[in-house]
Formats: structure tokens, C-alpha cells, sequence
């Protein structure tokens, strides 16, 4: 039962922080496409520049809370992807100091060498968190003592692929919506044409990932074989889904950028709680004999931790939340030209 | 090379990287903290320039910080994952405790503090620097209590083929984190007061900006002085913690070979470790070691020779920078107690100034040498008396770690260039201009 609750705080941290790192990931990711000059790039900038420190933490609890609860699956999941997550890390790295650094030194050239940095640190995360993922959705090949047997390179396979290209995509939504929200003019109107656009191939992509999903993993089973009384709430994840997928149309077509930012919230949630209800009780899958996959049972702290830390989290996570919702409400304006002039602006 | 050491290179290369930046944001939010304090209950419009003058330094080095602690949390993981199954009941815990009870915290509210001067009243933006003061020096507690348990592990019952908590509150009461903490706090704020003084030590042999940067100093040197005391003698004490839970450190930090009986210190040892001797031992302080180590005079210390082979550190490395640390925690105590007399005439001494200035480096230098020798000093051991390091490596391929290890080495020299060149050309440039006051014209 302690498993089972760990197992779902475990999704939702990594599905908060997915919906809140996403946006800038996204921001960092279009900044060559959307940003026509300097105020523009400042912009973007400064429309994360609040926030990305703090969303990021959510990845931090989410890899402690996989080392605390699971640490059995943290030891496999992360030496077994181990290059792909060093790329991931060394990208944070970028992203972080290029948002920090660009605006230390007035000069075009310093300012374009991160500008790249962000943008090619925001769209691999993207990229290999969905690819990372997927892999996870399906089953990668670990042993019996729980060695991973594959390489990067089998870890871009059909199936994993397209995960990324489907985190990619939701990310992108994500962070032109969120630009919609905090800025004005021509940039906005950029920013709601492209969400637009970019819709569309989410929409695809999403239906090819679901159909793909069918063939390539087992997520299913948890939602065809369980009896009717689980069945009903949690089919009602994918189809909230769906929902929300459909709803950023209506509100980016009515104007409502908060809803629609909201909405595409609702898609990265659901999309990651989909694929965590349809693992359970599995943690990390293996292709190899389904005996060797980790799963909340074999790969869990002791109770005593588990307890502890469930004390923890109900006491600090609540917190988090709140004080981190005041931030958002701070800082919810759109981000004005002479925002930029504040010494400290990015 | 075997995947084993090279995680043990790539690990010491990131921790000491990251170490390089935590001190002074430990000490800086507390001194920046200060600063607004004191602005708040005078409005002296130079301490609010003086926050915001140490503040973008600070933001400067918390944000290579932060980046590089990431992969740190992430490299148990990657690099250490038999560790990482066998004892992350406990260990693990403690770090998530720290991401969600501090470092949110600190990480939410440093942002608010940087962009929030008009966004929120002088008060309200006290508070936020405040919590971020308190967010990170809450993070070290929890680092330094999981860092501890490695070195001294309480409360835990083998179980289930891996280390299982046994008892939570022996975990973060362990004493040996008591001691860790006051002792790595105590170097974070000497660090930040001679970082303070020392730039101040630039700008005040220049005579400019005088009233500015005479206050920083003042206030540095307070800092730096209290803590100097503060790791000389709990520094001292710190010893006979590391001989009851570590007798192999504490015969390697002195390279002492053979048992004996009222065992003294010597001022000067050269430590021939091929052949388990000294080539020099002089200046024989009779019963230092003993007293240091248990209280007594007379008290028997074991020596490296009575402990098998496969037990011990390495000597010399754990040795040398024994004697950094406390040779450079000596001087600092010196050079801030210089200061005090020198507090109120600092521009009347330029060749002080000038040795502040060079200082800055050295409590960096002494930070390193004290986890060279807390983290050196502990091995062959990861979690002493426990899990050996050798057994704590994952099962991955060396050039798997060979190719991060390089990557490690060149992205950390490059981001530790380009934060060394930001923080000393705005270190350099000095604060923006006071305020000129408004006079109302009345004709």
C-alpha cells in the first residue's frame, strides 16, 4: 500500500515537473523561430527568467524521490540510460547558465553564443526525456541482476523516438502558449500562430503515439484487464487527456491564452500519468522476461523510510506548491518593455 | 583505467567543482541578509547598495552552483548504483529531504529576491533574502547529515541484503554531523569574509569608493574573525570525533605508523608511505597526539601498522592537505585578528590591504584540502566500517565513463572561466553611484 502511494507521488513529481520546465524548455527551444531581435529575445527571456530555477527542483524531488523511495530503480533506470541522462544533465547545465549569463556582458557576441546554448539545451532535454520515457513505457533490456544490456543507440528505436518527437511538441504548445500569456504585440501574435500550427502536428503525433502504444507496450493491459470499479477513474485519465488536447484549440481560437496554457498543463499531466498508470506495478519494465522488470515491490524502500518520507513529502510538497504559486501570481503580468530596463531583468 | 576509477575521478571532479561555488553562497546570503537587515531598520541608502552590489556576485556563483549540484544528486545514480541500492534507504532519503525542505526554498526565492526590488516592499524584500539565507544553509545541514553517515553510519540494521534505517532520529542527531556542519559553516563564512575583504582590499587601495567598501570590510572581518575562533577550536575538537569514529583517518592525517603510548604531534613530517615510515619527523610535541585524540596525555593511539593493509587510506594525500587546512585556518585566524586592530585605519595600511587581496584564494584552497581529507581520509571505505568503494561502482563500461569525465573536464573549465571572469570584472567595476539627493529648488 506504502508502494502504491510512493508510486503515484512518484508520477506526479515527474508530471509537475514536466508541466512546469516544459514551458521553458519549449521558450528555449523557439527562440530562433519566434524572436525577430534583441527586445524580443529579452523577452523570452525574462518570461522565464522568474521561474526556471524553481521548476527545475521538481526534477531534483523527482530523481530524490525515485533515489528515497525506489532506490533500486534509481540505481538501474540511471546507470542503464547513463549517457543519455549525461546528455540531459550537461544540457541543464547549459540552459541554466545561459539564461543567468547572457545578460551579464553587453555584447552582441557573448549574447549569441547563449542564445545557441539555450537552444539547443532546451530542445535535447525535451527530446531524450520523452526518448528516455517511451523506452521506459516498453521495457528496456536489463538482466536478472538488473545490468543494463543495450546501448544509446538502442534506445533510439521507432517507439522511443517518436516519444521524444511527442514530448517535443507538447513542450513547444507548452512554451508558446506561455509566451502568448506574458507577452504583447507582434511577438504574441507569433507566439499564438505557432502554437496554432504546432497544434496540429501535436495533435498527430499524439494520435500516433497512442496507436503505436498499442503495439509497442503492454500500458494497456492496466486499463482493459482491471475490474470495472478502477477501470472507471482511471480511464478517465486518457480521455482528460484527449479533452485538454482539444480545449488549447477552443481557447487559443477564443483568446484565452491562461486556459489554453492551462489545457496544454492538462495534456503534459495526462499524458505522463497515462503512461505511469499503465506501468503500474512496474517501475522500469524489462523486455528481456518480464521477472527481471523492477517494480514497486522488488525495488522499494523499507516501510520505515517510506513512512518518514511520506510525512515529508505530505508536509513540504503542499508548501512547495503554495509558496511557488505565489511566485507565479507575482510575477503573472506580461513582461513590458520597460521590465527590461530593471537592473537585474535578464 | 577501470570504470571504478574513473567515477572516482569524474565524482572528485564534480564535487570539488561544485564546492568551489557553495561556500560563498552559504556565507554571502547570510552577509547580503545582514546588509538589507540593516537597510530596513536605518535606511543607510549604502546598505541597500551594498546588498545589491554583493548580490549580483552572489547570483553570478549561485547560478553555477546550482547547475553543477544537479548532476551530483544524479551521479549516485549513473556512476554509483550499487551504493546507491545498497544503503539509498537512508542515504537516499536524506537527499530528497534536503531538495524538498530547502532547496525549493532556496531555489523559488532567489529569483523573487533578484527581480523583486520593486515588486515588493524594502521589508517584505528583506524576508525573501532571508529565506534563501536560511533555504541554504538548511540544504548544507542535510548534505553535511547524509555526508556524515557515509563517515560515521548510526541507526541503520543490515537487512534484505542492503543497509535499512533502523532509526531516523540517531540518522540526523548523528554527532558527527554536528561537528561536520559547524566545522564546513565555519569555512563557508571565513571564505566569504576574506572574498568580501579582499575585494574590498581592491577597491580601498585605490581609494575609491572609501565609505562603501570600508563598511563591507568591517563587516566581512566580523564574520571572518568570529568563525575563524569558531573552526580553530572546533577544529581542534573535531579530531578526537574523527579518532573514536575513524582511527585509520586519524593515523593517516598524522602518518603515524606505530602504536604507542602518549603519542605526540610533530611540527614538521616528510611521510614515506612506500615504506610505512617517516623520512623526517621533528619538533616532538610530547602527548599532542594523545591529548588531541583522547583528552589524555598519556592516552595509547593506534598507528597505521596495526590496522590491515586493506583497511588503510592513502596516507600522504590525506596527510598533506591535513596540514593545509590547518595550516591555513591558523593564518586566517592571524590575518583577521591584524584586522581588528587595523579596522578603523584601513586605508593607512596599504601592505594589509594588499595581503587581503591575495588572501581570497587561500580558504578556497583550505576547503578543498578539508574534503580532500574528510573524503580521502575515509577511504578504502564509501560508508566506513560498511561498503567498500570498490564495491559501490555501477556496472557500466569505462568508456562509457571515460567520454562524461572528459566532458566534465571541459564544460567545468569553461563554465569556471566564464564565472571567474564575470565575477571579477563586476567585483572590479564597484557599485553603481549613490543616489544624488533630490534638493527642491525654491525660487
Amino acid at each position: 500500500m506504502l508502494e502504491s502511494i510512493w508510486f503515484i507521488l512518484w508520477g506526479v513529481l515527474w508530471a509537475v515537473y514536466f508541466m512546469l520546465d516544459g514551458f521553458d524548455l519549449g521558450i528555449g527551444t523557439l527562440m530562433p523561430f519566434l524572436a525577430r531581435n534583441e527586445t524580443d529575445k529579452r523577452i523570452m527571456y525574462n518570461a522565464m527568467g522568474p521561474f526556471w530555477n524553481g521548476n527545475e527542483v521538481w526534477l531534483i524531488a523527482a530523481g530524490g524521490v525515485t533515489f528515497a523511495a525506489f532506490p533500486t530503480t534509481y540505481a538501474v533506470m540511471f546507470s542503464g540510460l547513463y549517457t543519455a541522462l549525461m546528455l540531459i544533465l550537461f544540457a541543464l547545465i547549459f540552459r541554466g547558465v545561459a539564461i543567468e549569463f547572457r545578460g551579464q556582458v553587453d555584447h552582441a557576441g557573448w549574447r549569441n553564443v547563449w542564445d545557441i546554448c539555450l537552444t539547443v539545451a532546451s530542445f535535447l532535454p525535451a527530446l531524450l526525456l520523452g526518448v528516455a520515457f517511451a523506452n521506459i513505457f516498453q521495457g528496456i533490456p536489463i538482466d536478472e541482476a538488473g545490468i543494463f544490456r543495450g546501448n544509446l543507440f538502442s534506445l533510439l528505436n521507432p517507439y522511443g523516438l517518436l516519444g521524444g518527437v511527442f514530448f517535443v511538441l507538447m513542450f513547444l504548445v507548452h512554451g508558446a502558449l506561455w509566451l502568448a500569456v506574458k507577452s504583447e504585440g507582434a511577438l504574441h501574435a507569433r507566439a499564438v500562430a505557432l502554437a496554432g500550427r504546432l497544434w496540429i502536428g501535436l495533435a498527430i503525433i499524439a494520435a500516433a503515439f497512442l496507436t503505436a502504444t498499442w503495439f509497442y507496450t503492454r500500458l494497456y493491459d492496466n486499463y482493459l484487464q482491471n475490474p470495472l470499479f478502477y477501470m472507471v477513474p482511471i480511464v478517465l485519465i486518457p480521455l482528460g487527456t484527449v479533452a485538454a488536447l482539444v480545449m488549447i484549440r477552443v481557447y487559443i481560437a477564443r483568446g484565452h491564452w491562461w486556459r489554453a496554457w492551462f489545457s496544454s498543463s492538462g495534456v503534459i499531466v495526462g499524458a505522463t500519468l497515462f503512461g505511469v498508470v499503465g506501468l503500474y506495478p512496474n517501475l522500469l519494465p524489462s523486455n528481456l522476461n518480464p521477472a527481471y522488470s523492477l517494480t514497486v515491490q522488488n525495488s522499494s524502500s523499507s516501510p520505515l523510510t517510506l513512512k518518514i518520507m511520506l510525512v515529508v513529502a505530505l508536509i513540504f510538497v503542499p508548501t512547495v506548491i503554495a509558496y511557488q504559486s505565489w511566485v507565479y501570481r507575482l510575477f503573472s503580468g506580461k513582461v513590458q518593455e520597460n521590465d527590461l530596463l530593471e537592473e537585474e531583468a535578464y | 583505467m577501470d570504470a571504478l576509477l574513473l567515477s572516482r575521478l569524474q565524482f572528485a571532479a564534480a564535487t570539488f567543482f561544485h564546492f568551489l561555488f557553495v561556500p560563498l553562497t552559504l556565507g554571502l546570503s547570510v552577509l547580503i541578509a545582514i546588509m538589507e537587515s540593516k537597510y530596513v531598520r536605518t535606511g543607510d541608502e549604502d546598505y541597500r547598495r551594498m546588498a545589491r552590489f554583493w548580490g549580483k556576485i552572489f547570483l553570478i556563483n549561485f547560478a553555477i552552483g546550482v547547475v553543477t549540484g544537479i548532476t551530483l544528486e544524479f551521479q549516485f545514480g549513473t556512476n554509483w548504483a550499487q551504493y546507491s541500492r545498497y544503503v539509498g534507504d537512508i542515504f537516499g532519503s536524506l537527499l530528497a529531504i534536503e531538495a524538498t525542505a530547502a532547496f525549493f526554498l532556496e531555489s523559488t526565492f532567489i529569483a523573487v529576491w533578484a527581480l523583486g526590488w520593486n515588486r515588493l516592499s524594502a521589508k517584505a524584500h528583506a524576508v525573501t533574502i532571508w529565506l534563501v539565507a536560511i533555504a541554504s544553509n538548511l540544504s548544507a545541514v542535510w548534505i553535511l547529515i547524509a555526508n556524515s553517515w557515509m563517515q560515521r553510519p548510526v541507526g541503520y540494521v543490515i537487512r534484505n541484503g542492503r543497509a535499512e534505517l533502523d532509526d531516523f532520529v540517531a540518522v540526523v542527531t548523528n554527532s558527527y554531523a554536528i561537528h561536520q556542519f559547524v566545522h564546513t559553516i565555519s569555512a563557508a563564512y571565513i571564505l566569504t569574509g576574506f572574498f568580501v575583504m579582499g575585494v574590498s582590499a581592491y577597491h580601498l587601495l585605490r581609494k575609491q569608493h572609501t565609505v562603501f567598501f570600508g563598511k563591507s570590510f568591517r563587516m566581512a572581518l566580523n564574520m571572518a574573525l568570529i568563525f575563524s575562533i569558531i573552526a580553530v577550536v572546533q577544529g581542534h575538537m573535531n579530531g578526537a570525533k574523527v579518532a573514536s569514529a575513524q582511527p585509520t583517518k586519524l593515523a593517516a592525517m598524522e602518518s603515524f605508523w606505530e602504536t604507542r603510548q602518549s603519542a605526540p604531534q610533530y611540527l614538521l613530517v616528510i611521510p614515506d608511505e612506500k615504506n610505512q615510515r617517516n623520512h623526517l619527523e621533528w619538533g616532538a610535541i610530547p602527548g599532542a597526539l594523545s591529548l588531541l585524540a583522547y583528552h589524555s596525555t598519556e592516552a595509547t593511539v593506534k598507528g597505521l601498522k596495526d590496522f590491515p593493509e586493506e583497511d588503510r587510506p592513502p596516507v600522504t594525500l590525506t596527510f598533506v592537505s591535513f596540514r593545509i587546512m590547518v595550516g591555513l585556518g591558523v593564518l586566517f585566524l592571524v590575518l583577521t585578528l591584524i584586522g581588528w586592530f587595523k579596522r578603523n585605519r584601513l586605508e593607512e595600511s596599504p601592505r594589509f590591504l594588499r595581503i587581503m587581496l591575495y588572501s581570497i584564494p587561500l580558504p578556497y584552497i583550505a576547503s578543498e584540502a578539508g574534503w580532500t581529507l574528510a573524503e580521502v581520509g575515509r577511504q578504502p571505505w564509501v560508508v566506513y566500517g560498511v561498503m567498500r568503494t570498490s564495491d559501490a561502482v555501477s556496472p557500466i563500461a569505462a568508456s562509457q565513463v571515460m567520454v562524461s569525465l572528459a566532458a566534465f573536464v571541459v564544460v567545468y573549465s569553461l563554465l569556471g572561466a566564464a564565472a571567474f571572469f564575470l565575477i571579477a570584472r563586476h567585483a572590479r567595476r564597484g557599485p553603481e553611484p549613490a543616489p544624488v539627493a533630490i534638493v527642491e529648488r525654491r525660487d
